[in-house]
Formats: structure tokens, C-alpha cells, sequence
């Protein structure tokens, strides 16, 4: 254990009669103390340095199957376009006949999360099918940036939108009223 | 009156066997644990609040930034084979301590004929060597013969198929991440993982 040998005791003769020490005893604490301190950082470091991951499925590209256009009704769909400098601009339904919007909104809680959730109810309340509910049609921009398209694919994930995906081709005028509302 | 006086202790606990587990879990941390080795080309990932872990085995990282691409594959064996594979495709040879090095080697980022450099250089200085990413335009698509390689290495030793990351910067512009996506795509890889950072739940 951890005591010192102190040597007191036997063979000396005629020595001076010493009171008997108690064994001296090295503290651990302190060494026990940094040991664990040690232990937490390497626990914490080693679990904590994985890297999160968000899977992100995209619809098959097939050219063969790309005749098949699919019916969608357009009260269920809501398109996000992603462009230069955070911004964001959707709207709901066609955009020749749109809903609502197209309208400009910022990222995040009050944002467009908002709009999200107050969509998603009331196209359940349309359709009354719980397994049709809204698809959310993404289009980032070519300056749109890669923290954007994350942003709003974890926004997706947070509202729990069913059915999202990532579409790249642009119409004229999506293009137009992405930039025109730029200055 | 003699008081007798009994000798206590000092209220002292005994350390030892506590200190001695401390230690042992301490020395197995220490072990176990990876020191951080810096990233051929370093990048800042989004942040966002999924919190799906990365599988640690049977997947590919491809790390864009800068406007590079550089890739990243997990396990020696299927490393080794990946290199093989790559080698008989483009003609470059590689001996058996090449493979050896590039099977402990972590993302790199430079055509296949100069790996060779990079695959000699020391570890400490392989980050710094300025690497220009992998060549993946249309008229030398390394990049695409490493995915798909590496998916066939990865069947051929594990049996399984390989799983994609894209770790993209922050701020890289949405048409090179969609390169890489479409990339990947193009070989029917319609589902991959994005990696990013943690978030805080009230954003």
C-alpha cells in the first residue's frame, strides 16, 4: 500500500526511545484527481470527434426514366430557391398562379421555419392523407452557397417535411425574380 | 485519570487501488484515442442538428473546398486494393511499401501520377505540400475512377457496398458541391451523407 517504509523498530540497541511514528502515507488525492481529469478528456475527445452526418437521399437520374413526368398537385408543393448573399425566396403552388408568396424570407426559426409548418398543416388539412403530405421542391442558385443548402435541408429535417428534394434547373423566371428582387 | 488514548488514523482513505483503476482507464484512453492528424485540406463544415453518426468503416470521404476535390477512404485493405485497382487503370505502379504507406495515409489530393510524391513525403509535411486536389473535369475524371474503384474494392474485401460523404466548406459555392453530387449520380449513387458540424437545439 501506499506507506513509506520508515525503518523504525529493530536492531538498534541503545538508541534513544522514539515514540512510534505512524507509517507516513504519500497523498494520492491529488494524483487520483488528475488521473480522472485525464480519463474525461480522452473519454470526451474520443467520442465527440466523430463527425455528425446528415443523409441525403436524391431522386434517380436515369435519363432513360425521365419521360415519366410525375403528377403532382401543385397545392402540395412548395418551392425554396436558394440565391447569392442568404437569400431565400419560395412560394406555394405554380408559380404563374402561385398561392402564396413568392416572397422573400430570412433562414431560420422565424423565418422560414414558420412558413413551413403553417404549410405543412394546411395542405394535411387539404389532402386529409396523412401519407400525402407537402413536398418542398429546393433550388439552390449557382451562388448560393454550400451553407445555405444545409441550412435549409436541416430545416427540413427539424419540420419534419415528408418529401423534399434538390431540383438544379431553373425557369426564366424563377431566375428573374431571384435576381430582380436583388437590389 | 489515565485516559487511554487510542491512536487513530488520520481519516485518510486509501488511494491506491483507486489511483491504480484511474490509471488503467487512463493508459487504455490514451491508447485507444487517435491523435488528430491536420487534414490535407482543412475545411469548415455547416453546422446543422441531425446528429446521425458517420458509419466508421466501408466509406469514402470526398472533402471539397477551394474549389478542390480530395478523397478519403476508410480501411487498409480496401485502400490497398483501391490503389491497385487505380494503378492497372492509369498505368502507374506501385511496390508493395507504396501500398503499405498509402493504406495508413489519409486524404490526399493530387493526380495519380504524382501520388507517388506524396505517398514518399512524411506525414507532417503532406498537409502542407499545397496539394491541388483531384483532377475530376471532363477530360481527366480521376475523381470517378477513385469512387468507382473504390465501390469495387470495397465489395471485392468487405462485401459491402461503399458508403459516400461529402464534406464540403461552408462557404464553397452550391455548383462545385453539385458537381461532386451529380458525380455521384452519374454512377447511380443517388444517397450519400453530408457531413456536418453540431448545432445548438434553439437555432
Amino acid at each position: 500500500m501506499a506507506e513509506l517504509n520508515t525503518g523504525d523498530g529493530g536492531g538498534k540497541k541503545g538508541g534513544k526511545v522514539r515514540a512510534k511514528k505512524a507509517n507516513a502515507k504519500v497523498d494520492l488525492t491529488a494524483m487520483v484527481d488528475l488521473a480522472f481529469l485525464l480519463i474525461t478528456f480522452f473519454m470526451l475527445t474520443t467520442t465527440l470527434s466523430k463527425p455528425q452526418s446528415m443523409n441525403l437521399g436524391l431522386p434517380d437520374k436515369d435519363p432513360s426514366k425521365d419521360n415519366v413526368d410525375m403528377k403532382v398537385d401543385e397545392n402540395r408543393t412548395m418551392t425554396i430557391m436558394l440565391g447569392a448573399d442568404n437569400k431565400l425566396v419560395y412560394y406555394v403552388g405554380l408559380l404563374a398562379t402561385p398561392i402564396a408568396g413568392p416572397k422573400e424570407l430570412p433562414y431560420g426559426k422565424d423565418g422560414i421555419r414558420k412558413e413551413i409548418l403553417s404549410r405543412k398543416k394546411s395542405v394535411l388539412e387539404y389532402t386529409g392523407n396523412k401519407d400525402k403530405g407537402m413536398i418542398v421542391i429546393i433550388k439552390p442558385s449557382k451562388k448560393a452557397n454550400y451553407r445555405n443548402v444545409i441550412d435549409i435541408l436541416d430545416e427540413m429535417a427539424i419540420s419534419d417535411v415528408p418529401t423534399y428534394t434538390i431540383v438544379n434547373d431553373f425557369s426564366p423566371e424563377e431566375q428573374k425574380l431571384l435576381e430582380g428582387k436583388q437590389e | 485519570m489515565a485516559k487511554i488514548n487510542i491512536k487513530k488514523n488520520a481519516g485518510s482513505t486509501d488511494m491506491t487501488a483507486m489511483c491504480d483503476v484511474a490509471f488503467l482507464l487512463l493508459t487504455f484512453f490514451v491508447m485507444t484515442s487517435t491523435a488528430k492528424i491536420p487534414e490535407a485540406l482543412p475545411v469548415d463544415t455547416p453546422t446543422s442538428t441531425v446528429q446521425t453518426k458517420l458509419p466508421e468503416t466501408d466509406l469514402a470521404t470526398l472533402t471539397v473546398g477551394e474549389g478542390k476535390v480530395f478523397f478519403d477512404l476508410k480501411g487498409k485493405e480496401v485502400r490497398v486494393r483501391t490503389l491497385e485497382l487505380m494503378g492497372e487503370k492509369y498505368d502507374v505502379t506501385f511496390s508493395d511499401q507504396d501500398k503499405e504507406v498509402f493504406s495508413r495515409m489519409d486524404d490526399f489530393g493530387v493526380p495519380l501520377l504524382n501520388l507517388k510524391q506524396i505517398i514518399d513525403m512524411k506525414a507532417s509535411d503532406r498537409s502542407k505540400a499545397g496539394q491541388p486536389g483531384i483532377p475530376a473535369d471532363s477530360l481527366d475524371n480521376q475523381l470517378k475512377e477513385w469512387i468507382y474503384n473504390a465501390r469495387i474494392a470495397n465489395i471485392e474485401v468487405n462485401d459491402k457496398e461503399l458508403q459516400v460523404a461529402i464534406k464540403g466548406d461552408a462557404k464553397e459555392e452550391y455548383p462545385a458541391i453539385r458537381k461532386v453530387m451529380d458525380m455521384l449520380q452519374d454512377q447511380k449513387i443517388n444517397s450519400f451523407s453530408l457531413v456536418t458540424g453540431l448545432r445548438g437545439k434553439d437555432f
